[in-house]
C-alpha cells in the first residue's frame, strides 16, 4: 500500500536537492528567474531576510498570496517559512502545498520554548542548527533536513562557516567515541540520546545539512560546499545584487564545480557590488536571529 | 565494468554506493571527457531543470546523446527518466530524448503527495521497495518499449533496448537488484559493440 509522509518520503526529497542551491524569492518574477538561473527549489517569502532585519518588528508567514503566486510560476520544489513553533501558518502552508516548510529563525518566534512537532506532518521540514545538539533535538522532532543558521541577511559567511565546522567536529567526535561515552555526550549537548546513536552508526548525519544565513558570494557556496555542506540556501544575496540573473547562474555553477577554482574566478568576474554587509560583532545579542531556536 | 553517475546535481553518492554494492566500479562525471571510459550511465533523482541548466552549460548534451547513440547503456531514475524521454507531455521539447516514451513531469501531484510502496517490477523482483518523490511517470511508451512495472495503472519502470527508467528513486534503498539488472543490461552491450 501507497503511503504518504514516511521518512524515507520526506528525507528523501531533501536528499533530491543535493548539490544545488535553493533561493530566496518575493514574488513570481524572481522565481522565474531562480529556477532559470538553474536552481533546485526556491523559498518564498513577503521579504527577504536583509529586509526583515531592516524593517524590525514581528516577522510572520508570508502572505498567502505570494505563496501562491511562486507555487504556479515554477515547476521546480517551493518553500516557504513558518515561525518557529507556529503550528497553524504550518498547517495552513502544508494545505496550500508547499513542497517544504522551513521553521525559521528568520521569523520572530511564536513559541520561545517549543518548536514543532514535525513528525506529525506530511510536509517535509528544514530546520537551523548551530551543533550537534541542535541539529539532533530538530531530528528528534522530526525535521527531514538541516541546515546551517548563520546570520541571516548579513551578507557574512563567517557564522555558517562556525555552524557547519562545529556540526561535522561534532559528528565526527561522536563516530569515534566509546560506546560508554555516548550518554553523557548527549547530555552535555541536549541531544536526544537514541539520535546520536543512529548517527554513530550510520557514521553520519540521518538527513542533509545546507548550508545558510550569510551567503553573498559564488566564493562563498563554494566554501560551504568545501566544508562539507550538501547544497546552499542564498537568501538575500540574489536580489539584492546588480545583476540577480547573472549572481544566481554564478553561484549555481560554483556550487556544483566547488573545487574548479579557475571556473570560480571566471563566474566571480563582474558581478557588481555584492550587498554590503554586516560585522556579526556590531550586531547586539537581542539582533542575532541565530540565538533563536531552543 | 565503469558505470557513471552524472554528476552535476541530485541523489548521485547514493546511486553510486548501490553501483559499488554490486561489484561495479562508479564513476562520478562532472565532465564530458569521463564519458569515454564507461560501460554505462546513470542519470540520478534530482531536480531535471536544474541539471539541464547544468547539461547546457557545459556542453553535456551533444556528448551525452552521442553515448547512447553509440549504445551504451542508460539508466535514469526520476529526473533522470525526464532526461531520458523523446517526450514531455506539455512542453515543446525534450532533453535527451533517447527513449521512445511520453513522461509527465510531478505527475503524482507536490510533495505532499509523494509516498513509498512496493511494486512488481518484471525480470527483477516482485516486492520491490519504491520511493516516489515529486515523481513523473509515463503516460504513453512506444510499441518497442517493455513495461516493467505500473504502479494503479501508472507506467513507472521501462525498457527501450539498452535504456532504462524508473519514475522512482532505487538509489533510496538499499535494495541492489535493480542495479544488477542494470550491470547485466551493461555487461550484454559490452559483448555487443
Amino acid at each position: 500500500m501507497a503511503k504518504t509522509g514516511t521518512d524515507l518520503v520526506k528525507r528523501g526529497m531533501a536528499e533530491m536537492q543535493k548539490g544545488g542551491v535553493i533561493m530566496d524569492v518575493v514574488n513570481a518574477e524572481q522565481a522565474k528567474i531562480a529556477e532559470e538561473a538553474g536552481a533546485v527549489a526556491v523559498m518564498a517569502l513577503e521579504r527577504v531576510p536583509s529586509d526583515i532585519r531592516a524593517a524590525g518588528g514581528v516577522a510572520r508567514m508570508a502572505d498567502p498570496t505570494i505563496t501562491e503566486e511562486v507555487l504556479n510560476a515554477v515547476s521546480i520544489p517551493v518553500m516557504a517559512k513558518a515561525r518557529i513553533g507556529h503550528i497553524v501558518e504550518a498547517r495552513v502552508l502544508e494545505a496550500m502545498g508547499v513542497d517544504y516548510i522551513d521553521e525559521s529563525e528568520v521569523l520572530t518566534p511564536a513559541d520561545e520554548e517549543y518548536h514543532l512537532n514535525k513528525s506529525e506532518f506530511t510536509v517535509p521540514f528544514v530546520c537551523g542548527s548551530r551543533d550537534l545538539g541542535e541539529a539532533a533535538r530538530r531530528i528528534g522532532e522530526g525535521a527531514s533536513m538541516l541546515r546551517t543558521k548563520g546570520e541571516p541577511g548579513t551578507g557574512n559567511i563567517v557564522e555558517a562557516v562556525r555552524h557547519m565546522r562545529k556540526v561535522q567536529s561534532q559528528v565526527r567526535k561522536l563516530i569515534s567515541m566509546d560506546l560508554d561515552e555516548v550518554m553523557t555526550f548527549a547530555k552535555d549537548l541536549g541531544a536526544p540520546y537514541d539520535v546520536l546513536l543512529q548517527i554513530r552508526e550510520a557514521g553520519k548525519l540521518p538527513v542533509v545539512n545546507f548550508a545558510a544565513g550569510g551567503v553573498a558570494t559564488p566564493a562563498d557556496a563554494a566554501l560551504m560546499m568545501q566544508l562539507g555542506a550538501d547544497g546552499v540556501f542564498v537568501g538575500s544575496g540574489i536580489f539584492k545584487s546588480d545583476n540577480p540573473a547573472k549572481f544566481a547562474k554564478a553561484i549555481v555553477e560554483a556550487t556544483t564545480h566547488y573545487q574548479d577554482y579557475k571556473l570560480i574566478a571566471e563566474l566571480s568576474k563582474g558581478l557588481g557590488a555584492p550587498m554590503k554587509g554586516i560585522d556579526i560583532a556590531s550586531l547586539s545579542p537581542e539582533n542575532r536571529m541565530q540565538e533563536r531556536g531552543w | 565494468m565503469k558505470i557513471g553517475v552524472l554528476a552535476l546535481q541530485g541523489a548521485v553518492q547514493e546511486h553510486a554506493r548501490i553501483v559499488e554494492a554490486v561489484g561495479a566500479e562508479a564513476i562520478l562525471v562532472k565532465r564530458v571527457e569521463q564519458l569515454a571510459e564507461l560501460d554505462g550511465l546513470i542519470l540520478p533523482g534530482g531536480e531535471s531543470t536544474a541539471m539541464r541548466r547544468l547539461i547546457d552549460r557545459y556542453d553535456f548534451l551533444e556528448p551525452l546523446k552521442a553515448f547512447g547513440e553509440a549504445g551504451k547503456p542508460i539508466f535514469g531514475t526520476c529526473a533522470g527518466m525526464i532526461l531520458l524521454a523523446k517526450r514531455i507531455n506539455n512542453q515543446e521539447t525534450s532533453h535527451l530524448g533517447l527513449m521512445d516514451v511520453t513522461v509527465e513531469r510531478n505527475a503524482f501531484g507536490r510533495q505532499v503527495d509523494s509516498f513509498e510502496t512496493e511494486l512488481e517490477i518484471k525480470g527483477v523482483a516482485e516486492d520491490f521497495p519504491a520511493v516516489f518523490i515529486r515523481a513523473p511517470y509515463i503516460i504513453e511508451a512506444g510499441s518497442g518499449v517493455e513495461v516493467l512495472s505500473e504502479d494503479t495503472g501508472r507506467i513507472v519502470a521501462a525498457r527501450d533496448g539498452h535504456y532504462l527508467a524508473t519514475a522512482f528513486h532505487p538509489e533510496l534503498t538499499a535494495d541492489t537488484r535493480l542495479m544488477g539488472y542494470f550491470v547485466e543490461m551493461v555487461k550484454d552491450a559490452a559483448v555487443k559493440t
